[in-house]
Formats: structure tokens, C-alpha cells, sequence
């Protein structure tokens, strides 16, 4: 029960930063890439899912996310669709078929194959808006998306958008811890597990992970609507392999299998995309090892390393590893 | 269809042919276990008993034959299909969820055919009563205290124990059961064998086993498998005394 | 007709690139279950190293196989230190092959900087040939002539030798090659090393065809996958055809549908994952 306690109350209080940081004289170029996070994390809570739920490890995430994003650009440049919730419904619908359309090839495998053929998927994705000009404005992509309001509310400055993407996240976080702990999250966590004795039981696993691809792709395509307006342009390189590639990384990151880890993995690739770009050329490098440390020596990802780290130092501040007696370490 | 309910057909295998390639695993096999009966199947390794569950399950497409289930032809029914109208099974090899808790392990057998295996909009906590049928499957072989450690954590022993009660827990109509004290001490095994007969005595089994003291124990009625082919068929004593069996697979051993 | 040929030949000449790196991706995910998404990268590792070792006077032909070997030994390395231990969880090497193929990809830019490097074919081969009325750089006939050499090798090796006969009986079944005295952890550091030889000796091969730029790697990635998927995860048969088949595609498509080139080699990928998930070659997934 403390636990629990203790997990709500970090929550409230992570709440109540995030609601009071533009107002206590954060700069503006800030917000922007905490708003750039609560996005980015809505995508990575998305493929979370997938991967740390129901064990499919989907390389086309981004073209989900791209193809949302792409919806509500081609809405309002071309057909002046503006508002809020029209394109919110349009990235969703978009991206929820699109992952329908995906899931009848790539679900005919399992395991390594599914990967092998979600990198094919994503990359018809990213050829089609990089060839299909007309369209997609191609390399170019599209420019001038004007943020929508919301009823009376005007949302497009910096800080009202924040909010937008703050509650959207919160929202989708919420959501998405209900449906990881609910009967038909356990019925994922099964087909994660042993899909042969789903199987046995009577589940038809391959509907499982279609519905949870669909799922996933409803989150990926709001993440991607979020996107297109903070950014008010979408490129293929939004929908791109690399684009998937940051947001497995992200998940590893944070934690597979845990959801609000991806908040901090998204954290930590937004601000060192754009931070340590500034200080060194070499933040590439920077995040390979931090992600190779990881996946080799912490699965479990930042929220697990972090808090071991912090109790190790807390412990034993300046005593060194190799000073402690064996049956203490 | 006719006749008294003990003597309708539960399961009804007509010319089964399984074959990879050249290799032919099962060869025109036919079996009809009644409703209400016990069956063991035995053979050396490599009859073909475990590929005959498989295809029983439908796990496997087979070759050639057909499959009938509760007068119903299943032959090209889905695996989970045939499960939801009543066959359950176990694995040879423990095929648990091993990373979810006991009871997690045993919900899941017992919302497979229940509406709320959809809901997503609702915490589990919402559905505790299903904890609390689970607690009190767990409790029937002594293994309530175990509900919330990870598969992971059990003994290999205990991992038998819920393997078999899994398919309990999905209440079948016929219940296949692929080895299930393989690998467990005297001890166990016997554990195992008492869960075995307490079970409710209208439920159809039909058992493979190595362990001649728990088939003899369980069943009454045996069927012969060997090279893919059935060369005896049963009750339990006229097995015993063919002499043709025991030249080619019991042995010394009765 | 001036124009089929003229593509068929551009197309063989590229698809045997492809093969170079695709016939590593297949072998080393059918025998070790590992995705190698840094296998384009060692491709890219062998061009530079082996333009370095060409600016410092090497003979081409030498230094692409030098090249190769430099990348043969990090391979070896990474795969000894990391992949190793991680060959059946096919998540955990995925994910290690990723991130190396990013820290590669940044210690590449940070050496050789972000600039396009063109690289000359040998002298003897840089001029164009004219045979009727199709003009082509002599270049494409060697490259053609070489990758299926390898093809032979590689094949050979696995049909008609007691080591190749191991690897592919660890591919049917790892468990009962064990069993009856197949040394299976050696078949996994020859065929990892023998996947990174070949993408690194492709590196300057390609060199005069695909140019060595940053980014590159990530170009070929898909095609690559492209050809496995085609030829079927863990056939080397498959991955030569495939090679050639996506290789075919892509110089057709891009010369007759310029605009959907790049849907045109992915329309067949598509058709073959619906219809037929196995791949031309390969088995059941």
C-alpha cells in the first residue's frame, strides 16, 4: 500500500511541475521541447504496447505516426480542415487503417519475421510520401499547418500549446495504463508470453495482436497529429526507419513493458538530440552507448537503472565498489 | 447420437495420416474414446503419440483423415476453436506464462470464454471474483499460499501441478494430457496422479504417459501407438495380456 | 532494346552489391536468429577503410580485401564481445546490432566527415564499353563477375565441404547437430565473420557504383531486407536471385516510373509477404 502511496504522490507532484513550468519563467525554447517530449512520448507509450505487452516488436511504428501526421497536413493545407477534433479523428482514423491494412501481412509471422517485414512496411510508407509528390509535396513535405483552436480557446502560442500536448499525454498515459491492467491487458501479457497456450485455452491470438496493433496505431496517429501541428511541417523523414528506430529507442530506454518509462526515455532523446548536439557533434555516439549499456546491462531500462544507481550512491557516497565487502555489494 | 450418454462419442479419429516429407509420423490411424472415458495411448518414442495430440488440438494440419469432435468434424478447425468448444490439453514440456503470477496464470484459462477477455476499459481489480476462483482451484491442490509468485519462482514439481490445472481451470469436455508427471520425482508424480483421479469422474481423458504405474492407475482403457500406427486397442487388461504388445513395447515390464 | 539492356545490366550490377551484404543478413539470422541491422553499416566501414587504404597507395583489388578483413576482425570482435551470449533472444541482438551500427555510423562521420567520397574504378576498368548501341562503364561487367564468384564460393563452401555441412545442419535443427558432435559456437563466429568479410570487401567494390557517404547504410538497409525477404530468411540460393531480382526492379522502376520508383521494389515485397511469407526459397517462418 505504501507503495501505491508513494507512486501516486510522485505522480501528483510530476503533475504539478509540469502544469506550473511555464509559468515560472522557463525559456520558451524549453517548453518547446517539453512539448516535443509529452509528443514523442504519446508515440513511444504507443509502441510500448506492442513491444513490452504483447511482444511484437514493430519497425513501423513511425509510418503509424507519420501517416497521422500526414492525414491532418493534407486536411489543412488542401481542404482547410482546422479544427481541433476533426484532425485529431482524421490522424486516428488514419493511422488506426493503415495499421489494419499492415497487420493482415506483417501478423502472417511471428517473432523476427514480423520485424523483417514492419522495416519493408515502414519503408513503403516513407516511399510513398518522398515519391508520391503530388501528394505528399515529397522531399519537400508540407508546410504552413496552422494549429487549430479549441472552441473559443487559441492554443497555437507556445505555452497554450504545451498544455495541449500535456493533456494529451496525460490522457493517453491514463488510457493506456487502463487497458495494460485490465482483463484484455492480461489477455496480452498471455500472447506476449506463451501464444501456444493462449492458443490451447481458446484465445485467437492472431486477433489479439491485431486489435493491439490497431491500438497501438490509434496512439501513434494522435502522437502524429500532435506532431504535425507543433512542428506545422511534416517530411518523409517523419514517417522515415530512422523515426521507428528513435522510438524503439526511446522504449529501451525507458523500460520496456512499462509504460510511464517512456516519459523519461523521451525525455532523455529530445533534450540530447537537442542539447548535446549544441556542446558536441558527437551526441550520436553519447546516446549509442548509453542505449548499448542498456540493453546490456540494465533490460529493465532508465527506471530501473536510475533508482539502483541513486540507492548505490545514497548508500555508500564515497565509498568505492571494490572497498565494499562482498557479501554487502 | 443414439444410446445412452456414456456411450456417445466424445472424440472420433478416422484414418489420421500424418507425413513431413517423405516421413510418416502417423499412418491411417483411427480412435474413438467415449464420452465419460479414461484412454491412455502408449509407445516408444517416436510413435507419433505427441504429433496425434498436436493434430488432436489442431495444432498441426494433418495429411489425410478426419478429426470429429463431440459429432461436430473439427478437422480444419483453429487450434483456439476447438479449445473454446471444450478440448483442453497439456504440454509434454511445461508451457506456462512464466513472467505472469500463479494466479494470473490460472485467470487466464478461466476468462477464455468469458465477454470480459475484451474489456480493456476496466482494471482487473474490477474483476476480482475471477482471483478468488482461481485462489480456490489453487487452494484444491494445496498451492493457495503460492498465488501471487511468478511462475518463474515455482518448483518444477508445482509447475506440473498448474500446468494441469490450467486446462482444469477451462472446465473441458475432453481433457489431453501430454506427459504430466515427466521429469518428477516418485513424490510428485503421485501428487499429480491424486489430482489426476479427484477430478470430476464424467470428464473424458485421454492420457500419454511413460510412467506404466500412474497409466495403470488412471485410465481403463489403452491404445498401442507404435511406428505411427495403432497395433492394439482396449480395455486395460486385454492389453495387459497380448502378447503381441508386450513383444513390441512393454517388455519385461508387466 | 538498347534501353532493357542498359538497365538489365545496371540492375545485375547493383543487385550484386545487394547480394554482398544480403547473403550475411540471411545466413547469420537463419544459423544465430540475429537481425543484423549492422550489416549495411560494415558494408560502409569497408568503403572507407578501404578508400583510406587506396589513398595510401594500395592496389585496389588489395585494399577492398584488406578492407574487408579490418571489418571481418571488428565484426568478430562485437560479435564475441556482445552478440555472443545473446544469439537465442533474438530481441536483446537485434537491439545490440542497432546500437552498434549507430555508435558506427557516428565514429564514420567523425573520421571521415559528412562529405560524399566518390571512388574510381581501376584504370583498366574505368572506361565505358559500347557493345551495339549500349554504352556501359566496364566497371559493372567486373562487379557482376565477382559478386557471383563469391555466390559460387559461399555456395560451394556450404554444399561441399564438412564445415558447410555443419553450419546447415545447425541451421535445420542447432539442437541435434549439438547432439551428434557439431561444434555449433564455431559455425557462429565463421559465419559471422564470413558476413562481415563479404559486406566489407562490398564496401569498395561498391565503392565506384553506390559512392561511400554517410547515411548510406541506412539507404540499404531496406533493400537489403528487401532481398531476404524476397529470397527467404536463411537461403543463400535465395539471396542470390533475390539480389538480382530487386537489383532488376529497382533500375526498371526507376527508369520507367521514376516518380513510385521506390514503391515499385516494394509492390513485390508486399505481394510476396502476402502470398507467399516464406520467401522464393526459404521456409516456413
Amino acid at each position: 500500500m505504501s507503495v501505491r502511496r508513494r507512486w501516486t504522490f510522485a505522480l501528483a507532484a510530476g503533475a504539478v511541475v509540469a502544469l506550473l513550468l511555464p509559468c515560472l519563467g522557463v525559456p520558451t525554447f524549453y517548453v518547446s521541447l517539453l512539448t516535443q517530449t509529452w509528443i514523442i512520448a504519446i508515440a513511444a507509450m504507443s509502441l510500448d504496447l506492442l513491444i513490452g505487452f504483447t511482444g511484437l516488436v514493430n519497425f513501423s511504428q513511425a509510418a503509424l505516426f507519420g501517416v497521422g501526421a500526414y492525414a491532418v497536413a493534407i486536411a489543412a493545407t488542401r481542404f482547410h480542415v482546422v479544427g481541433f477534433l476533426p484532425g485529431l479523428g482524421l490522424g486516428i482514423t488514419a493511422a488506426v487503417v493503415t495499421a489494419a491494412l499492415f497487420g493482415l501481412v506483417a501478423l502472417r509471422a511471428e517473432g523476427p519475421g514480423f520485424i523483417i517485414i514492419t522495416i519493408a512496411l515502414n519503408q513503403i510508407m516513407w516511399g510513398l510520401a518522398y515519391q508520391w509528390v503530388s501528394v505528399s509535396g515529397g522531399d519537400n513535405g508540407i508546410t504552413g499547418i496552422v494549429r487549430p483552436h479549441i472552441g473559443p480557446l487559441d492554443v497555437s502560442g507556445n505555452t497554450g500549446y504545451y498544455y495541449v500536448c500535456l493533456v494529451m499525454f496525460a490522457l493517453a498515459f491514463a488510457l493506456l495504463m487502463t487497458i495494460v491492467r485490465s482483463p484484455f491487458g492480461l489477455v496480452l501479457k498471455g500472447v506476449r508470453e506463451t501464444p501456444r497456450r493462449m492458443r490451447a485455452l481458446g484465445y485467437n491470438v492472431w486477433l489479439y495482436r491485431y486489435f493491439a496493433l490497431m491500438i497501438s496505431a490509434a496512439f501513434a496517429g494522435t502522437a502524429g497529429v500532435l506532431f504535425a501541428w507543433y512542428n506545422q511541417f511534416v517530411g518523409p523523414v517523419n514517417l522515415s526507419l530512422d523515426q521507428s528506430t528513435q522510438f524503439l529507442i526511446i522504449v529501451i530506454l525507458g523500460g520496456i513493458g512499462t509504460i510511464f518509462g517512456q516519459f523519461f526515455g523521451a525525455l532523455v532523446v529530445v533534450f540530447l538530440s537537442n542539447e548535446l548536439s549544441a556542446v558536441t557533434q558527437r551526441w550520436m555516439l553519447v546516446l549509442g552507448l548509453i542505449y548499448f549499456v542498456i540493453v546490456m546491462y540494465a533490460p529493465g531500462g532508465l527506471v530501473v537503472l536510475v533508482p539502483r544507481l541513486w540507492a548505490r550512491l545514497r548508500g555508500r557516497p564515497v565509498v568505492l565498489a571494490a572497498d565494499v565487502p562482498l557479501e554487502d555489494r | 447420437m443414439t444410446g445412452a450418454p456414456g456411450d456417445a462419442l466424445c472424440l472420433s479419429l478416422r484414418g489420421v495420416t500424418k507425413r513431413f516429407g517423405s516421413l510418416s509420423v502417423l499412418d491411417d490411424v483411427s480412435l474413438d474414446v467415449r464420452t465419460g472415458e479414461r484412454c491412455g495411448i502408449i509407445g516408444p518414442n517416436g510413435a507419433g503419440k505427441s504429433t496425434l495430440f498436436n493434430i488432436i488440438a489442431g495444432e498441426l494440419p494433418l495429411t489425410s483423415g478426419t478429426v470429429r469432435f463431440l459429432d461436430r468434424d473439427v478437422t480444419r478447425l483453429a487450434a483456439h476453436a476447438r479449445a473454446r468448444s471444450g478440448l483442453a490439453r497439456t504440454f509434454q514440456t511445461t508451457t506456462l506464462f512464466p513472467r505472469l503470477t500463479v494466479v494470473e496464470n490460472i485467470v487466464l484459462a478461466l476468462q477464455a470464454h468469458s465477454g470480459e477477455r475484451f474489456a480493456l476499459l476496466a482494471p482487473r481489480s474490477r474483476y476480482r471474483k475471477r482471483d478468488e476462483e482461481a485462489l480456490a482451484l489453487l487452494d484444491q491442490v494445496g498451492l493457495a499460499d503460492r498465488g501471487d509468485a511468478s511462475i518463474d519462482a515455482l518448483g518444477y514439481g508445482e509447475k506440473r501441478q498448474i500446468e494441469i490445472l490450467l486446462a482444469m481451470a477451462q472446465r473441458p469436455k475432453l481433457l489431453l494430457l501430454d506427459e504430466p508427471t515427466a521429469g518428477l520425482a516418485p513424490g510428485d508424480a503421485s501428487l499429480v496422479t491424486e489430482m489426476l483421479k479427484r477430478e470430476r469422474s464424467g470428464l473424458t481423458m485421454v492420457l500419454i504417459e511413460h510412467d506404466m504405474g500412474v497409466v495403470f492407475d488412471i485410465v481403463e482403457r489403452l491404445t498401442v501407438l507404435h511406428h505411427g500406427r495403432v497395433v492394439a486397442d482396449g480395455p486395460l487388461d486385454a492389453i495387459r495380456g497380448d502378447a503381441a504388445v508386450q513383444e513390441i513395447y512393454l517388455g519385461g515390464v508387466l | 532494346m538498347q534501353f532493357y539492356v542498359q538497365n538489365a545490366l545496371g540492375g545485375l550490377a547493383y543487385g550484386s552489391l545487394l547480394f554482398l551484404i544480403a547473403s550475411g543478413l540471411t545466413l547469420i539470422f537463419g544459423l544465430m536468429r540475429i537481425i543484423n541491422l549492422a550489416q549495411t553499416a560494415f558494408y560502409l566501414l569497408g568503403a572507407y577503410v578501404g578508400l583510406a587504404l587506396v589513398a595510401h597507395g594500395l592496389n585496389f583489388w588489395v585494399a577492398s580485401v584488406a578492407a574487408g578483413i579490418v571489418t571481418m576482425a571488428l565484426g568478430l570482435a562485437v560479435y564475441s564481445a556482445f552478440l555472443h551470449r545473446y544469439h537465442a533472444d533474438p530481441l536483446t541482438s537485434l537491439l545490440l546490432t542497432l546500437g552498434f551500427a549507430l555508435i558506427l555510423d557516428d565514429v564514420i562521420l567523425a573520421t571521415w566527415g559528412g562529405d560524399p567520397h566518390s571512388i574510381a574504378a581501376p584504370p583498366f576498368l574505368a572506361q565505358s564499353l559500347q557493345v551495339g548501341g549500349v554504352i556501359f562503364p566496364a566497371y559493372w561487367l567486373a562487379v557482376i563477375a565477382i559478386s557471383t564468384t563469391i555466390a559460387v564460393v559461399l555456395f560451394v563452401a556450404m554444399h561441399r565441404t564438412m564445415l558447410g555441412v555443419m553450419i546447415r545442419a545447425a541451421v535445420d535443427d542447432e539442437e541435434m547437430a549439438r547432439g551428434v558432435g557439431v561444434d555449433v559456437n564455431r559455425s557462429f563466429y565463421i559465419v559471422f565473420a564470413a558476413g562481415a568479410l563479404v559486406a566489407g570487401i562490398g564496401g569498395l567494390l561498391g565503392g565506384p557504383i553506390t559512392s561511400a557517404y554517410p547515411g548510406l547504410d541506412g539507404e540499404l538497409t531496406p533493400l537489403a531486407f528487401a532481398v531476404v525477404i524476397v529470397g527467404g530468411m536463411g537461403s543463400l540460393t535465395g539471396a542470390f536471385v533475390g539480389s538480382l531480382l530487386i537489383g532488376l526492379v529497382n533500375a526498371f522502376g526507376k527508369a520507367m516510373f521514376p516518380e513510385l520508383s521506390y514503391f515499385t521494389i516494394f509492390v513485390p515485397v508486399a505481394l510476396i509477404m502476402a502470398f507467399r511469407p516464406q520467401g522464393l526459397f526459404g521456409r516456413k517462418l
